[in-house]
């Protein structure tokens, strides 16, 4: 298991978490290359669905990335994701997976160390858990 | 028509905040704008600051898009190494001379790749870090720096000093290096001119005994935000400059350079104890062990939201504040620590800090009283512009207009606020030359790709070494070869520079490509750079889509080069998946009614009025009550001497006699419906039956704010307790009739329910007003005895000098806390006030013949029912909300609705007037189009799959989205968009369960595609 690398698909909102995303890199801020950046305009916008097929095509955790509460650029939408991340996640535990394979995080524009902090945590928190069930299943 | 002989050009001075604010209004309301900047780069002191108050947010990142916009737009000629020399001819018709100076490096030809950078032997001190990092001789301003091409300091450079080294030349890839630059005198032709040349700091040396310069660990408050700054000398690692120790006790010093006529700094700096709570916070949020102490005089905290703010840092952040005089600082020579001697009430003492802050205040620096001069404008005593009440951003001459920290010291909102005021002065001059310098957008026809099978060319760019030192990128060339539908993949050594742009346009072309990628920096800062080169080929724009392999792949893998590479590969697979699928989105144009409705007739609401009017656009104004003026009609004169009635009349009259001005008195609003362009507002006059309709393509809301009755201390209780309000009526009585008999006593009770748990807010005016009528009492009869007991004294800006005065003129000020108020009763009709002297130490108590209530503002009763109409926040106090405190303080987030005056919050006449002004400059930035461009990237609903649910309606922030019947025949419900609101967010999208809805740019099935190209 010590080999493994864990497979994330990111959604980051691009008003905060991908301009942080951004800080960390002109600030050169390094991080685990195991996440796979995709810009979406709001954290709000993430459609279950994105979630759902992420870890069904194989993926071990899924980042989303908004505004701080009270900082969305489109008013609520990171209200939005929060809540519905909260029904996913209950859906997730229903079908007996794994619910702490998604990950929902406040990251600002300003905050290039918490976005290297942050996917270095999730990866090495994955890299403990081991390949996703899905994944494995495919694999068969 | 014949060809009107004034300029259609503007010129403003200062690249700051307020000066690129001013230049953008212009700009993008049809003038031509030079934008002069004596820095290598533009963004002034904002880009030096770590985060802004009361929000919190980080300054670059809001700062930041604004001046990446100010330099790419084609109406902003930016020039940067520039000053002026002098300014001949006359409003309308100005010849400016100006020197600009060599940066031996060809902004055309420079990347901004920054190779040079690390090159150069040379190291000085980086003044930008307050010397607390290094420089190069070749440097740029600061890293994220517009323009980002660094210049040589030809003082030290060895090459230009002494013709050796050329290390840059050689290692600059683009040959951007020229040192035989030479600095060039030029003229340019205007007709109007901004000056926004900002202030500086405070020097230290005006309070040498706080040891600035001499103990390594005093700092200036600008020093400690670049200590805070994740981008300054210490990486946001807060640490001291002497031994980099973590320090937990700081102090911050107020006043310093302000409030301070010994060293002819009379003046309050406005906005320094908001930024040293502010610093305190932030230090606290670094690192949960700095205990933050404030000394200060008054705690000015006199904005919106402000007590709020300090109250918080107070409780949740433990700054400790400490109302106090610092007479010096002591260093400890063997631990570097410092000892800060003050005295407060409770008697002298001394403390150690591991560090300490100079809250430095503003001073005009001494090149700007030069400038003052070469532009021979008037300047106060101090060095500051300091224009008139009812006219805050003009100068003594006319034509030349003046905003931010050059006018007098105010903070970013204010100075934000009075360069849309300049703009909107500068376009009274230049209304009837509006477009005729200015160039408009000219695009080649747009190709019509539908029905052809996708040939994309696909682009990975080396960034210099950025991200070719990192990620193979020949590898990744050959892999994207190997994808479907790319016909064309190459290799860019910089894909932003100007010459690339030009390949891909003949690529474009050649190749008959119709979509392209882009594998190189962040889409947030080159994406419209791209799009813009695509449209120029006659590509629809969104044909395009980025692959991000700098800012998140080579820069944060740099030890990782093999799996970088994946990353890369990986990124590029999803880009190309995406722009297959990617449609020409239709630009949606539409028309702009050039006509603009003011709600309310007070001093901000008729100065709205007028300034938009003298723009050239129509206005109507409407009025609720029977007569025009507003508050200001119970106002006599201001503190500095103006006579208000004579100069409300005047404006009242010439607001009436506009040619394009309607007045409406005595109205009921019964709706306004539409959106930025095309507003539709219906209204009654009371006591008439027929409605009255009015379309416009702005809002100005102007509707005002309330005094406070007070029901404090005996108000009602006797005829001698009045509010501060009715004292200046009896003064102007006074003043008419000097037989009056006069008050032998007077008292005043500031803060009397303001600032309290039910109206948290300070209302900013009352501090300056009691002393107004303080200083008249006494100069209508010196035996008058004025006692004022307040809370803290908010006599903000050039304000002081009146403070001051007072106290001069004998005035005394007793300060009293929340937990110990005065308490007033009323005995035979006369108020008898006790309260304790904090500095006596015991109770006193008066008799006066008159006590005045300084009560506040309270929001107006109405304003909710105006917000819902309009669609706009309210906030916590029911002041209207403005979509950013900081940088865009007379906006709502609803474009196309501007506020101005008390609806805003507190305010005094020359802010009111000017923050109309800044209302009119940012609506000519719509009125002035004929058509507006709607958000291309919205959400489009397909009506088969809509079950006409309405979860779209109730989730959409903006209102934009709504269930109609789209069928008359068979009554079909389907949502429907309109274009105009959709901000293109995804809630509606992402929640709709039968997938009817999708963001244009951003569908469904291409962030599937996307995540499937992720996970191959």
């Amino acid at each position: 298991m010590a080999d493994f690398e864990p497979r994330i698909v990111g959604f980051l909102c691009n008003w905060c978490t991908y301009a942080g995303a951004d800080l960390a890199g002109t600030s050169r801020m390094q991080y685990p290359p195991n996440m796979r950046p995709i810009r979406v305009m709001c954290s709000g916008s993430v459609d279950s669905v994105y979630l759902l097929r992420a870890l069904l095509e194989g993926a071990d955790g899924v980042f989303i990335g908004g505004c701080h509460p009270g900082d969305c650029h489109y008013v609520s939408g990171n209200y939005k994701a929060r809540r519905r991340m909260v029904a996913f996640k209950s859906i997730l535990r229903s079908v007996g997976l794994d619910e702490d394979r998604v990950w929902l995080r406040w990251i600002s524009a300003a905050e290039g160390r918490k976005f290297a902090d942050t996917i270095t945590a999730m990866t090495d928190e994955l890299k403990r858990k081991g390949p996703s069930p899905f994944r494995e299943q495919w694999d068969v | 028509m014949a060809e009107s002989k004034l300029s259609g050009a503007a010129l403003v001075i200062g690249g700051g905040i307020g000066g690129v604010q001013s230049a953008l209004d212009l700009a993008d309301a049809g003038y031509k704008v030079y934008l002069v900047e004596r820095q290598p780069g533009i963004g002034g002191v904002m880009a030096m600051l770590d985060k802004t108050f009361p929000t919190n947010d980080c300054s670059m990142c809001i700062l930041s898009p604004k001046l990446v916009v100010a330099a790419r737009h084609r109406n902003i000629e930016l020039l940067t190494l520039t000053e002026v020399l002098g300014i001949e001819g006359e409003a309308g018709d100005f010849t400016v001379r100006l020197l600009r100076r060599a940066r031996y490096v060809n902004l055309d030809k420079c990347t901004g790749c920054g190779d040079c950078l690390a090159k150069c032997p040379v190291k000085l001190p980086n003044d930008f870090e307050g010397g607390l990092s290094e420089r190069r001789a070749i440097y740029r301003l600061y890293a994220q720096a517009v323009p980002n091409a660094p210049m040589i300091d030809a003082k030290h450079c060895l090459k230009l000093v002494r013709d050796k080294c050329g290390a840059c030349a050689k290692n600059c890839k683009a040959g951007a290096i020229e040192y035989g630059q030479q600095d060039e005198e030029v003229s340019v032709r205007v007709g109007a001119v901004v000056v926004a040349a900002g202030s500086q700091v405070a020097p230290t040396a005006l309070r040498r005994e706080y040891g600035h310069g001499r103990y390594p660990n005093v700092v200036t408050s600008l020093e400690f935000e670049r200590i805070l700054s994740a981008s300054g000398p210490f990486s946001g690692h807060v640490q001291r400059p002497s031994d980099g120790r973590k320090p937990e006790r700081i102090a911050w010093l107020q006043c310093v350079g302000s409030r301070d006529e010994s060293v002819e700094k009379g003046y309050c700096s406005a906005m320094c104890c908001m930024y040293a709570v502010k610093e305190a916070v932030i230090a606290r949020e670094h690192m949960g062990s700095v205990e933050p102490t404030v000394f200060y005089m008054d705690m000015r905290s006199y904005g919106k939201d402000f007590d709020r703010y300090v109250e918080r840092a107070e409780k949740q952040y433990g700054v400790r504040l400490v109302r106090a005089r610092v007479p010096e600082v002591r260093e400890d020579q063997r631990t570097r620590d410092l000892v800060v001697r003050y005295a407060s009430d409770a008697g002298a003492g001394a403390e150690r800090f591991d560090m300490v802050v100079l809250s430095c205040g503003l001073v005009p620096p001494a090149e700007m009283v030069e400038l003052g001069r070469r532009l021979d404008i008037k300047l106060d005593r101090f060095g500051f512009v300091a224009g008139d009440n009812w006219d805050p951003v003009a100068s003594s001459r006319p034509g030349i207009s003046v905003a931010g920290s050059f006018q007098s010291p105010m903070a970013i909102p204010e100075t934000v606020t009075g360069a849309s005021g300049a703009a909107a002065a500068v376009e009274s001059v230049l209304a009837e030359v509006r477009g005729k310098d200015a160039v408009a957008e000219e695009l080649p026809p747009e190709r019509d790709v539908r029905g052809e099978a996708p040939r994309i060319g696909a682009f990975i760019c080396h960034c210099g070494v950025n991200i070719g030192g990192v990620v193979d990128v020949p590898a990744v060339v050959e892999h994207v070869k190997t994808l479907p539908f790319v016909v064309y993949a190459d290799e860019n050594l910089y894909s932003c520079s100007g010459d690339t742009q030009e390949r891909l346009k003949e690529l474009i072309r050649e190749h008959r490509l119709n979509r392209v990628m882009i594998a190189s920096c962040s889409p947030r800062t080159h994406e419209p750079l791209f799009q813009a080169t695509l449209a120029e080929a006659g590509l629809n724009p969104h044909l395009f889509a980025m692959a991000n392999i700098r800012d998140q792949c080579s820069w944060v893998h740099m030890k990782e080069p093999e799996q970088a590479t994946a990353k890369a590969r990986e990124l590029v697979s999803a880009a190309i998946a995406r722009v297959v699928r990617q449609s020409p989105l239709p630009k949606v144009k539409l028309p702009v009614k050039k006509a603009a409705l003011v709600l309310g007739g007070g001093i901000a609401g008729l100065t709205s009025a007028l300034a938009i009017a003298d723009e050239g656009f129509d206005v109507c104004l409407l009025e609720r009550e029977a007569e025009l003026g507003g508050q200001a009609l119970s106002i006599f004169t201001t503190a500095e001497g103006d006579d208000v009635r004579a100069r409300l009349k005047a404006t009242i009259e010439r607001t009436k006699q506009h040619s394009r001005i309607a007045v409406h008195t005595n109205v009921a609003l019964d709706g306004i419906d539409g959106f930025v362009g095309n507003y539709r507002t219906t209204f009654h006059v009371r006591g008439a039956d027929k409605p009255m309709e009015y379309e416009h393509g702005v809002v100005v809301v102007a509707t005002g704010a309330e005094y406070r009755q007070p029901t404090e201390y005996q108000y009602g209780a006797s005829d001698c307790v009045i509010t501060q309000r009715q004292l200046e009526e009896m003064v102007e009585a006074y003043r008419r009739n000097p037989k009056t008999e006069r008050p032998g006593s007077v008292v005043m009770i500031q803060c009397v329910g303001s600032r309290e748990p039910k109206r948290p807010w300070c209302s900013r005016i009352c501090c300056a007003e009691a002393v107004k009528n303080a200083i008249a009492l006494k100069e209508l009869n010196p035996e008058t005895e004025v006692h004022v007991l307040y809370r803290d004294i908010r006599t903000y800006g050039l304000r002081e000098e009146h403070y001051r005065r007072a106290r001069g003129l004998g005035v005394v000020f007793i300060r009293y806390t929340p937990e110990e108020k005065p308490e007033v009763r009323v005995e035979d009709g006369r108020p008898i006030v006790t309260v304790r002297d904090p500095i006596l130490g015991r109770r006193i108590r008066f008799r006066p013949d008159i006590l005045a209530l300084s009560s506040g503002i309270v929001p107006r009763a109405g304003a909710k029912e105006l917000a819902m109409m309009l669609k706009v926040p309210l906030n916590a106090d029911g002041f209207f909300l403005e979509a950013h405190m900081k940088l865009r303080p007379v906006d709502f987030a609803t474009e196309g609705v501007y506020m101005a005056g008390l609806a805003h919050f507190p305010k005094f006449i020359d802010e009111a007037v000017a923050q109309a002004r800044a209302a009119a400059g940012r609506a000519a930035t719509v009125l002035s189009r004929d058509t507006l461009e709607a958000e291309a990237t919205v959400a489009h609903v397909d009506r088969e799959r809509c079950t006409a649910c309405r979860m779209c309606e109730t989730l959409c922030a903006y209102r934009a989205i709504e269930v109609k019947v789209v069928n008359e025949t068979f009554g079909t419900r389907s949502a429907v968009v309109n274009e105009a609101l959709c901000k293109g967010c995804g809630a509606c999208a992402a929640n709709c369960r039968c997938s009817a809805i999708d963001i244009r740019g951003f569908t469904n099935e291409n962030i599937c595609r996307e995540l499937t190209a992720l996970l191959d």
